[in-house]
């Protein structure tokens, strides 16, 4: 924590923007604003120098500069194409650029998408159903889960008798799935208020320590 | 006004205060509570424990500062877990804001265990679109590092003897706070068949759970809970390990709150029906 003069002024402010931050549960603030306008503008700031150095310089600069790949003046065209956005007149050019980066970004993503998120998860339901073991049930229990959920989101046919039960238990399983993703959500902000108490623990704690 | 209709109006600044009440007094009175550890952190923990000295373990530290809280603890456990027992370390940043602080924590834990750049691990940094570097990685971590982050070429640097791509690590460990997981689980898993072990928020940890139970994924850490629950395997205590009791007293204030919120819902709807008669 706080060791030396360097570590107590550094500490010290992100303490004072701990509490600028916070300062937003009572109502918005000038503090609050200074505190959200910095983090926006070091984190815009910081990618763009990261961009740079890691982007730019050795995919682009090094390779046509000290390798002498002039082909490489291509991906370099498109990019500059991109910027046209910001002009009304000349925005249509950017659209090559776009239609090259979808199409790259189509043919890679797709198959692999269905084959992960579609298939691979579609194979997993299909699931052995016996009684000899709770795993057996609990395939059931995914099983039945899965069937109704869908039914639920099956509009062509009036939710009624037996299609109205199972879309009734599919809403019982999308809201325990819910749930489970609400209770964990709650889990991940009290652990960032956490963190930030235990900081301002260890900070008050190196800072006043020997007067306490 | 009824109590109950009080209750449905009252001030959310209230709850604030009540929250950050139990969460202070915790920290200040510290307590322990027993950790269960779930089969899935123990399949991560499983896979360094069993890694035999001198294997690379890629670990991908794919996440900002403001998920540090949640996924630092993890982070810091099972580096601390690989190089205790010898185990290479192959680590990346992918996470736009992150390179930084992975620097930091790597410089941090080499140094307690003395271990050194090049040898016993390599960080190679940060590059953009994080779906391309995954795919390439997969042919040959070459193509989107020539060099490491502090710009040492990769054929000089004596651990990277030999090491072409995915299949000459022993897995992938992704602590990860985005959609980067879900690049994870398309390319290196599902293209390269990876083995893929994750660490993730909590707020993402249900969504991940799927792909634990189809097998895409080795093993999964949720959030502060799966931290501690490594920490613990480990052996390791640390932060995640005394942010469980605040946890427990801070759900139970939250928990308190749904109890009285619903209480105060159906109260107030009762009397308006009777109202109505």
């Amino acid at each position: 924590m706080v060791t030396d003069l360097n570590s107590a002024i550094w500490n010290t402010l992100a303490a004072f923007l701990t509490f600028c931050i916070f300062s937003f549960l009572y109502k918005d603030n000038p503090f609050y604003k200074i505190a959200e306008h910095i983090v926006v503008g070091v984190s815009a700031g910081y990618f763009a120098v990261l961009l740079y150095w890691d982007g730019l310089v050795p995919k682009l600069w090094d390779p046509i500069v000290k390798q002498g790949k002039w082909y490489y003046l291509i991906p370099g065209l498109l990019g500059v194409m991109m910027l046209t956005r910001f002009s009304k007149r000349l925005s249509w050019i950017s659209r090559f650029s776009i239609s090259f980066y979808m199409g790259i970004a189509t043919g890679v993503a797709v198959p692999l998408y269905i084959q992960n998120y579609v298939i691979r998860q579609l194979s997993s339901t299909m699931l052995p159903v016996h009684f000899k073991n709770p795993t057996g049930f609990f395939n059931l229990l995914i099983v039945i889960g899965v069937l109704c959920a869908l039914i639920y989101f099956f509009f062509s046919k009036e939710h009624k008798g037996a299609m109205g039960s199972a879309a009734k238990v599919g809403i019982w399983t999308l809201m325990i799935g819910f749930g489970a993703g609400f209770g964990l959500t709650v889990m991940g902000r009290v652990s960032l208020l956490i963190d930030r108490v235990i900081f301002l623990k260890n900070y008050f704690t190196s800072i006043f320590g020997h007067i306490l | 006004m009824s109590f109950y209709e009080k209750l449905m109006k009252l001030d959310r600044r209230w709850i604030y205060l009540t929250v950050a009440i139990a969460v202070v007094i915790p920290v200040l009175v510290p307590f322990k509570v027993p950790v269960y550890v779930t089969p899935e952190a123990k399949a991560v923990y499983d896979f360094v424990e069993n890694t035999k000295s001198g294997e690379i373990i890629f670990l991908a530290i794919d996440y900002d500062p403001n998920a540090m809280a949640e996924l630092q603890p993890m982070a810091r456990a099972i580096m601390r877990q690989a190089f205790s027992k010898n185990v290479k370390l192959l680590i990346s940043a992918l996470s736009q804001n992150g390179p930084g602080m992975a620097e930091q924590l790597i410089s941090q834990i080499s140094k307690e265990y003395n271990k050194k750049n090049g040898v016993d691990y390599v960080y190679l940094g940060y590059k953009p679109y994080f779906g391309i570097v995954i795919l390439a990685m997969g042919q040959n971590f070459r193509i989107p590092f020539p060099a490491d982050y502090y710009g040492t070429p990769l054929d000089s640097l004596p651990m990277m003897d030999g090491v072409r791509n995915y299949d000459d690590v022993k897995g992938i460990i992704s602590i990860v706070g985005g959609n980067i997981a879900e690049a994870w689980i398309n390319y290196a898993n599902g293209r390269y068949k990876a083995k893929v072990f994750m660490g993730v928020t909590g707020v993402m940890t249900a969504d991940y759970y799927p792909f634990l139970q189809s097998g895409q994924l080795s093993g999964l850490l949720g959030g502060l809970k799966g931290a501690s629950e490594y920490e613990r395997l480990a052996k390791q205590e640390g932060v995640a390990t005394e942010g469980m009791s605040i946890q427990t007293i801070a759900h139970i204030v939250v928990i308190g709150f749904i109890v009285l919120g619903n209480v105060g819902f159906f109260m107030s709807k009762r009397k308006k029906s009777k109202e109505n008669i």
